[in-house]
């Protein structure tokens, strides 16, 4: 049987992990390479870095933090942030990410998703939505939750995995950072349009909130979450006991 | 010293990076002449079966993998790289592969049902029969896949994962081995398969 996988996200700004809330104000919390080795450990199933920089040597940095990773993390790595061209997928490919997020970039350029899945496979390529309800539907946000593009979550998500996306991270903006439980509700009514893996993201508080996730949404496949590991609030060896004792598949380790 | 066969399509630093952690020498094949260099060989892949056999006979590397397997040589293929083994696949059309291993690659999509959510990625459980690749390895063990396509079950397959169907997690015959899992991303107990195979 397949497991849920327990994802910790580390968003990378200036060779730091940083973490904010409603994705406003991050602030410096850890080095990335001991973090992610500690996770690994910890028995994290995957690891998604956000590269958030603002600019170029900033992205430099993150490449040469993403290689040191690479050769220390035996599980798989996803990479997100700032991806917009096929060049963009090489490069971070190249450090050692196992699967490219696109977020923004899909949305600037519809043909991308398309071009990257045909080059490097569908498995590689992870379509990420930040979503916010807005005039009673669900919308899909830009460049950090910032713009409303008008399109609608469920659309747009179909049409990513029609045109080659092999995975969809669903980030719901109203319950960001703000720790109450993951979006249960946007979560169904999303989840169940596609019929590639769904990494759930934005809310968990604690480790009930993964049980609440994987038991009301049963097309959930991962659970992602940044501050209540990061801040040690849960640790995900326990989160994996309670899961288990709730009979929902995990890996032990 | 250990030799990883790049045929240009894939990702070979995390396996690099994987072999140097477990203290195992290793380079980088990309003509057919290093082949014979390099004790033992692990053939990876990510990517379209068709396009990974027009590049393997492109570069010669083809015919020489061939003639190692023939000498005795043990090979590991990860990923496409097991799948390339097999006699055939039905990825985007008919292709012949390598013919080390017996029978097909055919689609998952024609053994899982309809709910079953393909590619199968993530951690799934492996049960296998007594061969050296999984010395000191728990029965149940979870690894790590990203697959669509699955190589059928035959004499050769040593290990299965069980995802909605039971299906080809591991094969070997003789001195050729391939896991449809990723050894270098499933944690310690993918590092413990390599270290196993490099052991061989």
């Amino acid at each position: 049987m397949l497991k849920k996988r327990i994802i910790p996200c580390l968003d990378v700004m200036n060779g730091k992990v940083t973490k904010g809330v409603n994705f406003l104000g991050n602030k410096e919390i850890a080095d990335p390479v001991e973090l992610a080795e500690f996770y690994s450990d910890a028995g994290a199933d995957e690891l998604v870095f956000y590269d958030i920089a603002a600019s170029v040597d900033g992205r430099k940095l993150f490449v040469d933090i993403l290689k040191k990773v690479a050769q220390k993390v035996f599980i798989p790595l996803t990479v997100g942030g700032g991806i917009s061209t096929i060049d963009d997928f090489d490069r971070v490919l190249k450090c050692g990410a196992d699967k490219v997020s696109v977020n923004s970039g899909a949305i600037a350029d519809e043909g991308l998703i398309r071009q990257a899945a045909s080059r490097y496979g569908s498995q590689c390529v992870v379509i990420s939505a930040d979503i916010k309800r807005q005039g009673g539907e669900y919308r899909v946000y830009s460049h950090g939750g910032r713009i409303d593009t008008g399109k609608n979550a469920i659309e747009w998500i179909k049409c990513c995995v029609n045109e080659g996306a092999g995975e969809v991270v669903l980030n719901s903006i109203d319950t960001d950072g703000v720790k109450g439980g993951f979006d249960i509700q946007m979560l169904n009514d999303v989840c169940g349009t596609v019929d590639v893996p769904v990494v759930a993201s934005g809310g968990a508080g604690s480790a009930e909130d993964f049980v609440e996730l994987f038991k009301n949404v049963p097309n959930a496949d991962a659970g992602l979450a940044a501050s209540i590991f990061h801040y040690k609030e849960v640790s995900i060896n326990e989160l994996k006991k309670l899961l288990h004792k709730n009979g929902i598949p995990v890996r032990m380790c | 010293m250990l030799g990883i066969v790049d045929y240009g399509v894939g990702n070979l630093f995390s396996l690099c990076s994987s072999l140097s952690k477990i203290g195992i020498d290793s380079k980088i094949c990309s003509r057919p002449s290093e082949l014979k260099d390099v004790s033992k060989l692990i053939l990876p892949g990510v990517g379209a079966f068709g396009d990974a056999v027009d590049k393997l006979h492109k570069t010669g590397l083809f015919d020489e993998i061939l003639n190692e397997a023939k000498k005795g040589k043990p090979i590991l293929g990860i990923c496409l790289g097991m799948q390339l083994l097999f006699n055939k696949s039905y990825e985007f059309g008919e292709h012949d592969g390598l013919g080390l291993i017996e029978g097909e690659v055919r689609p998952l999509k024609e053994i899982l049902p309809r709910e079953a959510k393909i590619p199968h990625i993530g951690w799934n459980e492996i049960s296998f029969y007594n061969h050296a690749l999984f010395n000191e390895i728990n029965q149940n063990s979870d690894v790590y896949f990203v697959h669509s396509f699955y190589g059928i079950m035959s004499k050769n397959v040593i290990a299965t994962t069980d995802y909605y169907e039971k299906f080809t997690a591991a094969v070997a015959k003789d001195t050729v081995m391939g896991c449809q899992f990723h050894p270098e991303k499933s944690g310690k107990i993918g590092l413990k398969i390599l270290k196993n195979f490099c052991e061989m």
